[in-house]
């Protein structure tokens, strides 16, 4: 009982937050909205039974990609209501591809629950006598390791990327150029005279 | 009982929540990327729907990398809209011809 009343609860706060994100006025509104359907995703996983990616959903979605878009949403000065000026005028088409993508779905999900489900062979199966996150972990280090290092190798180019990106060189900064520091040699830089009396220095061909 | 029909539907409502973002926010770039994290959400509740009902593992392992695709091209999408702005001064996407291609 208490099951069903939670999906019910998670479900109906997930497409609402849903809607509201893609119908806020204000993208500050939108992002928060998108880390509620977020919170209640995780929900819905967990009542699944899969803790681990409930948690990763947590934390990679709400902890990193909501606050990186929160952030950019608040760096960029936008004028969010001149860019919201097509709104109306594109509502009943996108509605339109809307409804017919839903019904498209809905008909192929009704469809295919008329069949039982049965797989003949597992490729991981499910044995229960370990908790989800050693299971999955069991599972990802060993059959799926190269997997798992291509997803990191993903995220490496992700992170170059973005790095490459956004950076830029800025003029007029006086930075400390190390090599040259330690390229430099006393015999370059220092010279010793003998420095007779009640005569000027000869600075002449002296690179200070 | 809740059934992998339940959460079926659920997904594809999400799923169509997000292709309706992306028609009728068409020039705020922003929304366009949320709508796309929410159609990513809804494949990972299918994913993870699938691999509950059917007693696989390998649903929630695959979950686990859509959900690493989607933080990559987050960071990615974001950065190329800083870029972006700093050039325009403004993030209207729907007539970007800067490539002219």
């Amino acid at each position: 009982m208490i099951h069903v009343f939670a999906f019910y609860l998670f479900a109906i706060l997930v497409v609402c937050s849903g809607a509201l994100t893609i119908l806020s006025r204000n993208p500050v509104h939108s992002v928060l909205w998108l880390i509620l359907a977020f919170f209640n995703a995780a929900g819905l996983m967990l009542l699944l039974g899969a803790e681990f990616i409930a948690m990763l959903l947590v934390i990679v979605y709400v902890g990193a990609v909501a606050v990186l878009f929160l952030f950019v949403v608040m760096m960029l000065d936008i004028d969010f209501a001149e860019l919201r000026a097509g709104f109306v005028d594109y509502l009943p088409f996108g509605m339109l591809i809307a409804l017919v993508l839903l019904a498209e779905i809905v008909l192929g999900i009704g469809i295919w629950s008329a069949g039982p489900v049965e797989l003949a062979q597992r490729a991981a199966p499910v044995t229960g006598d370990m908790p989800n996150i050693q299971a999955i972990g069991g599972l990802l280090y060993t059959r799926y390791i190269f997997l798992f290092e291509a997803a990191g190798l993903v995220l490496l180019v992700a992170m170059i990327g973005a790095i490459v990106l956004t950076h830029r060189a800025r003029g007029g900064v006086k930075g400390q150029n190390i090599a040259k520091q330690n390229r430099r040699r006393p015999q370059d830089a220092v010279r010793n005279i003998n420095q007779p009396v009640g005569q000027g220095v000869d600075l002449g061909g002296v690179e200070l | 009982m809740i059934g992998l029909q339940h959460y079926m539907v659920v997904s594809a409502i999400l799923f169509v929540m997000g292709v309706l973002g992306i028609f009728i926010n068409r020039k705020n770039v922003i929304i366009i990327l949320m709508a796309i994290e929410l159609i990513l959400l809804s494949v990972n509740i299918n994913f993870v729907a699938f691999s509950a009902f059917l007693g696989d593992l390998v649903g929630q392992v695959f979950s686990m990398f859509v959900l690493t695709v989607a933080a990559g091209e987050a960071a990615i999408g974001l950065a190329i809209l800083v870029i972006y702005f700093r050039g325009r001064g403004t993030i209207a996407v729907d007539d970007v011809n800067r490539m002219k291609g």
